[in-house]
C-alpha cells in the first residue's frame, strides 16, 4: 500500500504540474480579456505537433525551445488579427470565435499530420529510470517534466510580482483605461500576454506529447479539465491555478489508486442489494471507475459553495 | 460542441462532391447508378484514426476486387460514403437517417459496440416500419457478444469474431504458459470492456483455476489523460500478465505507461497494432505485446494476399491493411448480390445466411445462419521486428503469428433467438 501511495503522489504531481502550465496561461488571458479561450488546449496540441515535426530534423532540445515560440507567435497573431477585431462585438462573439478556432485547429492538425498517433518520443538522454522503488521505475523524463513546470511557475510568479512588466500587466488587468492613460500600449500588452499564454500551452504540449501520446484528440481530452481548474482556482489567480491543478492531479491519482467503492460504503452501512437489483450498476461503482469524473464533481461543488473559486478575488 | 461540428466534412471529400455534381449536370447519373455503402464510423475525435483507415480500406477493397474489374451486377460500381459518427451512438443514428434518406441500403460500421448496438436497434425498428425501404447492417469490428446473442437481429451480420471467441483463444494461450500466475484485467468502461473482463475471469477459472485475477479495472473510455496511476496499481498487484480490450488512443497510452514504468510482463490485447500504435510502441514493446485477431500479417503465405497488400501500400504508403475482413465482407455482400441479381436487403440477408467463402488469405469463412456470426481461424501474434515482411506504420515492427486456432475450434453455440421478417 505504501508504494502505491508514493507513486500515486508522484503521478498526481506530474499531472497536476502539467495542468498548471496550461491553466496558468488560460487564467492570465481570462483575467485580462474576460473571455475564456476555448482554443487554449488546441495551442497545447499544436505545441506537441510542432515539436514532433521539428524534432524529426533537429532532435528534441531545439524543439523544446522553438515549438513554444512558434505557438506563442501564432497565439499573438490570433489575438492581433482575430480576437482584437472580434472584441468590438462583445464577449459572446469572442467566445464563439475561440470556440470555432478550436475546431479549426483540430481539423488543420488532422489535415497536415493525419489522424494516426504520432511517434513523438522523449529524448534518449532522459530515457532511463531515475529511481526504482518497489520494482517500479520512475522515468527521468517525468522528473524533467516536474522540473520544467516548477521553473515556469517560479519564473511567472517572479515576473508578475517583482518586475515592472508584471506590475503593468497586473494593472492592465484591473484598470486598463488608467494604464492606457499613463501612456502604456494596452492592446500591445494584451497581445503579448495572449502570446505568452499560448506559448506556455505550447510548452506543455511539447513536454507532454511523448508521455501522453500525440494524437488529434489530445486537445479535447485535456481541454475541459483546464477550464475546471481555472474555475476552481479562481478566475485570474495564478496561485489558485497552481493549487487547483495539484488538487485535481492528486485527487484523480489517489482515486484511481484506491480500491474503495460503493460496495464498501454499503458494507459499512450494513445495506446489501441483490445482484439483479435494477440499479446494480450503481451499487457496484468503484472510485477508480469514476476518477476522471471527480474534477467535474468538484467543479459543481465549488460553484455552489464558493462561486468565486478558491483564490478568486472578483465575483464577475 | 458536437452540434457545431456535425456539418464539417473532411476536406478530402470535396473533390468527390464536385465530381458527383459534374456527373449529375452531364446527365450521366441514371445510366449505371453506383451501389452506395454508408460507412458510419468516427472520422474525427479520439478514434478518428481507426475510422479513417477503415474507410480507405473498404473503398480500396471495392475498387481492387470489383470496380476495377468492371463492377458488379453488370457494371455497377461500389461507392463507399464515409459518414462521421464521432464515435457516438447518437450521431450514428443521425447519420443512419441521412444514409436512409439518400437511399443507401447497406450500412457498414464497426468501431464501438455501443454504436453497433444503437445502429442494430435503429435499423431493426426502421425495417419493421418501412418494409419498402429496408437497410442491411454489416458489422466489421464491434465485438460485444450480445450483438449476435440476446440482442441479435436478422438485419445484422458480424464479420469479426466476438470477444468471447477471442477471449477463448487468448485464455488458452495464457493457460499454456506455466509462468503466469497472476493476471490483471483493465478495460474501457462500456459494454465491451465489461464483457472482456467477465469472459476472462470465467474462462481462466475454467482453464487454469490456479491463476489468480488480481485486478479487474474499468476506466472511462477516451477520457484518461495519463494511465500511470493505473499502472502503479498493476505493478503493486504483482501481476505477471495483463489483459486489455482497449483500443485507439486508450490502447497506446496504456501500453506506453506500462512500458515507461518498466513493467516487464506480457500484455494481451485485442487491438494493439496499426494506426500509429505499432510505431509508438516500437522497440520498447517488442515481444511484450500480443494480440488476438483473425488475420495474420506475417508470415505471408498467400500470393493473393501479398499482391493485395502491395497494391494497397502502393496507393497509400502511410497506411496499412488493418481490417482485411472488410474484403471478406464485400465478398459475401457481392456474392449475395450476384446470386440474387438484386440489391434488395431482404434477399441479400437470406442469401448470406450459411454462406461460405474463401477469403483472400485462402481461409474458409462461414456465416452462421442462426445468429449471423462469422467463423474463421483466429490467431495470436506478437509485436516484433523479426521475420516481418509487411510491417505496420512503416516502423519495421509488425505482427508475427505464433499461435493459431482453426475456425472449427472457435465455434461457440448460438444463443440467438431471431425473429425473422416474412419477406
Amino acid at each position: 500500500m505504501f508504494e502505491v501511495l508514493i507513486f500515486a503522489t508522484l503521478n498526481g504531481l506530474v499531472t497536476g504540474l502539467l495542468l498548471f502550465m496550461l491553466a496558468s496561461g488560460l487564467t492570465l488571458i481570462f483575467s485580462m480579456m474576460g473571455v475564456l479561450n476555448f482554443a487554449h488546449a488546441s495551442f497545447y496540441m499544436l505545441g506537441a505537433y510542432f515539436a514532433y515535426s521539428i524534432s524529426l530534423y533537429t532532435g528534441f532540445w531545439p524543439a523544446l525551445i522553438l515549438a513554444p515560440i512558434l505557438v506563442g507567435v501564432l497565439g499573438a497573431l490570433v489575438e492581433r488579427y482575430g480576437l482584437r477585431r472580434v472584441h468590438k462585438s462583445g464577449h459572446v462573439a469572442e467566445l464563439i470565435f475561440t470556440f470555432g478556432l478550436a475546431f479549426l485547429i483540430e481539423e488543420a492538425v488532422q489535415f497536415f499530420w493525419g489522424r494516426a498517433t504520432k511517434d513523438y518520443r522523449s529524448p534518449d538522454i532522459l530515457d532511463f529510470p531515475l529511481f526504482t522503488l518497489f520494482g517500479q521505475n520512475f522515468p527521468a523524463y517525468k522528473a524533467f517534466m516536474i522540473f520544467i513546470s516548477v521553473a515556469i511557475f517560479i519564473a511567472l510568479y517572479f515576473v508578475l510580482t517583482r518586475t515592472r512588466i508584471g506590475i503593468i500587466i497586473q494593472a492592465a488587468i484591473t484598470h486598463p483605461h488608467t494604464v492606457g492613460n499613463l501612456g502604456h500600449n494596452v492592446p500591445m500588452i494584451f497581445m503579448a500576454v495572449f502570446g505568452v499564454g499560448s506559448g506556455l500551452a505550447g510548452l506543455a504540449g511539447v513536454i507532454a506529447g511523448p508521455v501522453l501520446t500525440t494524437f488529434p484528440g489530445m486537445a479535447v481530452v485535456l481541454g475541459s479539465i483546464v477550464f475546471v481548474i481555472v474555475v476552481i482556482g479562481g478566475l485570474g489567480s495564478l496561485a489558485g491555478a497552481l493549487v487547483a491543478s495539484l488538487l485535481i492531479g492528486l485527487l484523480q491519482s489517489y482515486a484511481i489508486a484506491s480500491d474503495l467503492g460503493m460496495p464498501d460504503l454499503l458494507n459499512w452501512l450494513g445495506v446489501s442489494f441483490e445482484r439483479d437489483h435494477p440499479l446494480n450498476d450503481i451499487w457496484r461503482l468503484t472510485l477508480p471507475q469514476i476518477a476522471p469524473i471527480l474534477p467535474y464533481l468538484l467543479l459543481v461543488l465549488v460553484l455552489i459553495f464558493r462561486p468565486s473559486g478558491l483564490f478568486g478575488k472578483r465575483e464577475s | 460542441m458536437n452540434i457545431l461540428k456535425s456539418t464539417v466534412c473532411p476536406l478530402r471529400c470535396i473533390p468527390r462532391f464536385c465530381l458527383a455534381l459534374a456527373m449529375l449536370c452531364a446527365g450521366q447519373a441514371f445510366a449505371q447508378d453506383p451501389i452506395r455503402i454508408a460507412f458510419i464510423d468516427p472520422q474525427s475525435g479520439t478514434f478518428a484514426a481507426t475510422g479513417e483507415s477503415g474507410y480507405l480500406q473498404l473503398q480500396f477493397a471495392a475498387d481492387y476486387f470489383y470496380n476495377d474489374k468492371g463492377g458488379v451486377l453488370g457494371g455497377r460500381k461500389i461507392e463507399v460514403v464515409a459518414l462521421d459518427n464521432k464515435g457516438s451512438a447518437a450521431d450514428s443514428q443521425q447519420q443512419l437517417r441521412r444514409a436512409i434518406s439518400e437511399g443507401m441500403q447497406f450500412v457498414v460500421s464497426g468501431n464501438g459496440s455501443a454504436v453497433a448496438s444503437a445502429l442494430s436497434t435503429a435499423i431493426e425498428r426502421h425495417n419493421r416500419r418501412n418494409p419498402e425501404q429496408r437497410v442491411l447492417f454489416l458489422n466489421y469490428a464491434a465485438v460485444d457478444p450480445i450483438l449476435t446473442g440476446a440482442d441479435c437481429s436478422f438485419w445484422h451480420f458480424r464479420f469479426d469474431a466476438h470477444s468471447d471467441m477471442k477471449m477463448d483463444v487468448m485464455t488458452s494461450h495464457i493457460a499454456a504458459n506455466p509462468a503466469i500466475h497472476k493476471v490483471y484485467i483493465i478495460g474501457q468502461d462500456y459494454s465491451f470492456g465489461k464483457a472482456v473482463g467477465d469472459a476472462a475471469i470465467n474462462m481462466l477459472a475454467a482453464k487454469r483455476p490456479d491463476i489468480e485475477v488480481v485486478g479487474n479495472e474499468l476506466h472511462p473510455i477516451g477520457q484518461v489523460k495519463d494511465f500511470t496511476p493505473y499502472v502503479t496499481k498493476i505493478a503493486s498487484s504483482g501481476a505477471d500478465a495483463i489483459i486489455t480490450g482497449n483500443w485507439g488512443g486508450d490502447m497506446v497510452a496504456l501500453a506506453r505507461s506500462i512500458i515507461d514504468a518498466g513493467l516487464d510482463v506480457p500484455i494481451y490485447t485485442f487491438y494493439a497494432a496499426y494506426d500509429g500504435i505499432t510505431a509508438t510502441l516500437g522497440e520498447a514493446g517488442k515481444n511484450k505485446i500480443r494480440l488476438v485477431h483473425n488475420d495474420y500479417a506475417n508470415p505471408v503465405t498467400n500470393d493473393v494476399r501479398r499482391a493485395y497488400t502491395e497494391a494497397f501500400k502502393a496507393k497509400f504508403p502511410h497506411k496499412d491493411i488493418t481490417q482485411p475482413r472488410l474484403a471478406t465482407l464485400l465478398q459475401m455482400l457481392v456474392g449475395a448480390m450476384e446470386q440474387t441479381s438484386s440489391t434488395d436487403p431482404f434477399a441479400i440477408a437470406t442469401a448470406m445466411e450459411d454462406m461460405r467463402v474463401t477469403n483472400m488469405t485462402g481461409e474458409e469463412v462461414w456465416m452462421r445462419g442462426d445468429d449471423h456470426q462469422a467463423f474463421q481461424p483466429l490467431y495470436i501474434s506478437v509485436h516484433t521486428d523479426e521475420d516481418i515482411v509487411f510491417d505496420a506504420d512503416n516502423s519495421g515492427f509488425g505482427l508475427l503469428t505464433e499461435f493459431s486456432v482453426p475456425a472449427a475450434d472457435t465455434i461457440a453455440p448460438s444463443s440467438c433467438n431471431m425473429t425473422r421478417p416474412s419477406q
